[in-house]
């Protein structure tokens, strides 16, 4: 078992035939996930080859889940469409939509929010701007490496896509349930908390790591959803000590406002709630391997 | 990116919000011409992109154009919470008899947006804000179903707008929201927001943040862009598409991926520590590819600051393996030395990764150019940016 993608899952990309698109199902599909069909409006009727697999096309989310029973969706399409694109998995009622897209306006992803969320709830959405979610071995279901890590039982929650592929390397000798990115944006869909949830929830995820980085207050939150329902251990690591307020740091929710959103406060409340946080990757990294090798 | 007050004034405008007529000037003869064109009676505001102006003198009135001159010359050149003033507007003065506040923000953390307001707006909100929070309507905004009248009657009575300004304060709020939805604003802020003698609702300051990822949908906002402001660095990264800030270290730092990159400035800085204190200069993510000629331009920038005394180049293989990013980083070098740039500083290198060997065998054949001389490989993040914080502290 893994936590939302498993190596039963279905997956679907939207904007597939785009280079990016096709660059990463190759990969996923190297990977071993069942990629089942892609969705790009117009191309409906075709089918791409990659490297020996013939994957159709469809027009629509809608079209691709009822000829493939297909249950994930990974999102490739750009920033202008990425709005819509989301609106429609979430009506065609897909149960996980992985958003890679980086780049869209807080307003469209606010937007699909408030939409999945008005419609039921139905769809988990990841992202946006995120590197997706990998269960080793299982299934991968967007642009994380899948040959860095093999399976083990370390849950991993991150907003940042090469912290996530640092820390499956430096534990990869001890393997991963399933790897999280919930990506660097103001807005996502899938929080820290969610995942940490999920994890405690996942009797093959002994432990987890959940790496923050500077900008909103998702860490001091996820602190006090530890200390009140997570009985695993967690490590922590946080990015962005040294950034100055008031700027961007390269994800566009990496940002400190005035006093709020330092690194220093998630590191705080992070301990107050008994997490212990590294002072480097390396650091946290040795963290996990001490609670791993003693349990 | 942060609009100048006078920026949010003109956007307010468009929008049809009711704003005071006046002008920007950036010299005190401008500053005179404007208040001639107005007529009687300004205000001259110091134009910051930080709060607290009025307390730190950057607000002023003048009863007559030469007045407003002179006002203008003290204000510009003026040093506010570390920003230099380069503008002032100016604008009639309205008679304010009370003073609100209100605005609309991204509430990260509940992925929605938040409807702010107070009858207790002006100077001292923050501290309204703190002490008296009742004070302080906070309503959530669904970004599905924004704000129509009915929603801005529904915070007008939350707030306790006086039953004489709510119908304005009710048209201010619903056109506030069409501005915020679209200039795609993450924050649209008025304090005050004022009621004069003769009754009449203004906004007379207008705070405006505008998220830099819709600009794709607003040619327009361009212009906003204070490019003389921009560090010179900066600007230049920019033109090359590269994710560059400028920090006031000796380290530069060039990696992939944001976080990875906030993590090395982190780690440098720790190193530092030991080291006389030095800091990482700037961050830099050139992202996941890592191609050589990404490489060549980030090094470049990087090398341009003359504060930089050595540089950490920390690489994670991910989807782009370490042997391409080894190949890129000796091409980039290669490439220097054809635009006649000496890389004259030394540089610490780290992969790690898919590949890492074949990376680090790569490098090591290329060992005996002379554009790679001052190349260094360690094997760990955090040796590298040991080893970094020493050459750079010159140890």
């Amino acid at each position: 078992m893994a936590i939302w993608l498993t190596k039963d899952s279905k997956v679907i990309v939207q904007g597939m035939t785009g280079s990016e698109g096709s660059k990463h199902t190759r990969r996923m599909l190297r990977a071993g996930t069942h990629v089942v069909g892609g969705v790009t409006p117009g191309k409906g009727g075709r089918q791409v080859d990659f490297e020996g697999t013939a994957v159709p096309v469809f027009n629509s989310v809608a079209e691709a889940m009822a000829a493939t029973g297909a249950d994930t969706t990974v999102v490739f399409v750009p920033p202008r469409f990425a709005k819509s694109a989301v609106v429609e998995a979430v009506d065609a009622g897909i149960g996980l939509a992985v958003v890679i897209t980086e780049g869209i306006p807080v307003h469209d992803t606010a937007g699909f929010w408030a939409h999945a969320v008005a419609t039921g709830g139905r769809t988990r959405i990841i992202g946006p701007n995120c590197p997706g979610i990998a269960s080793p071995a299982a299934s991968n279901a967007g642009i994380i490496p899948a040959d860095i890590t093999g399976p083990g039982r370390i849950g991993l929650v991150s907003k940042s896509g090469t912290l996530t592929y640092q820390m499956m390397y430096e534990l990869s000798d001890i393997g991963f349930s399933t790897c999280v990115g919930i990506g660097g944006d103001p807005v996502v869909g899938t929080t820290h908390i969610d995942a940490l949830a999920a994890f405690q929830d996942d009797p093959e995820t002994d432990a987890v790591v959940m790496i923050g980085e500077i900008g909103g207050d998702a860490e001091e939150r996820a602190a006090e959803f530890i200390q009140a329902k997570v009985t695993k251990p967690v490590v922590g690591y946080i990015a962005g000590f040294t950034a100055p307020p008031g700027r961007t740091m390269g994800h566009a929710g990496a940002i400190i406002s005035g006093s709020s959103g330092t690194a220093e406060a998630k590191k705080v409340a992070l301990e107050a709630a008994g997490v212990r946080v590294g002072r480097t990757p390396s650091e946290t990294a040795q963290l996990m391997r001490e609670v791993m090798t003693r349990s | 990116m942060d609009l100048y007050e006078y920026q949010g004034r003109e956007l307010f405008a468009r929008h049809g919000l009711p704003v005071l007529g006046g002008g920007v000037a950036t010299t005190p003869e401008e500053a005179r011409a404007i208040a001639e064109r107005l007529g009687g009676r300004v205000v001259v505001k110091a134009q910051v992109k930080t709060g607290g102006r009025g307390k730190a003198g950057g607000v002023k009135l003048a009863e007559r154009p030469e007045e407003a001159q002179a006002r203008a010359a003290d204000i510009l050149g003026m040093d506010i919470k570390g920003h230099t003033v380069h503008r002032v507007m100016l604008t009639v003065t309205a008679d304010i008899t009370e003073e609100y506040y209100f605005s609309y923000l991204l509430d990260r953390a509940n992925r929605t947006f938040l409807a702010i307001a107070s009858v207790a707006g002006g100077m001292d909100i923050e501290q309204v804000a703190a002490q008296t929070p009742e004070k302080v309507a906070r309503m959530p905004i669904d970004a599905g179903r924004g704000v129509d009248e009915a929603t801005a009657r529904e915070i007008v009575a939350q707030a306790g707008f006086p039953a004489e300004v709510a119908d304005q304060v009710v048209d201010i709020a619903v056109r506030l929201w069409q501005a915020f939805v679209a200039e795609d604003a993450t924050l649209v802020e008025v304090n005050p927001l004022a009621k004069t003698t003769d009754g009449t609702v203004l906004c007379l300051d207008a705070k405006v943040t505008l998220d830099g990822n819709a600009d794709f949908r607003h040619p327009d906002h361009e212009a906003f862009e204070d490019t003389a402001a921009v560090d010179p660095l900066e600007q230049l990264a920019k033109e090359k598409d590269l994710n560059y800030v400028k920090l006031d270290g000796e380290v530069g730092i060039i990696g992939n991926g944001a976080g990875l990159v906030m993590s090395t400035l982190d780690v440098v800085a720790y190193a530092g520590e030991q080291y006389g204190g030095v800091r990482p200069a700037n961050f830099l993510d050139i992202g996941g590819g890592a191609s050589a000629a990404v490489m060549a331009d980030g090094l470049e920038i990087v090398l341009s600051d003359p504060a930089v005394k050595s540089v950490f180049v920390n690489v994670f293989g991910g989807i782009t393996a370490c042997d391409e990013v080894a190949n890129g980083i000796v091409k980039a070098l290669g490439l220097l030395a054809e635009r006649g740039e000496t890389v004259d500083r030394p540089l610490v290198v780290r992969l790690d990764g898919n590949n890492a060997e074949e990376g680090l065998r790569i490098l090591d054949a290329a060992r005996g150019r002379p554009e790679l001389a001052r190349l260094e490989h360690v094997d760990t993040m955090d040796g590298a940016a040991r080893r970094a914080a020493e050459l750079a502290a010159g140890v």
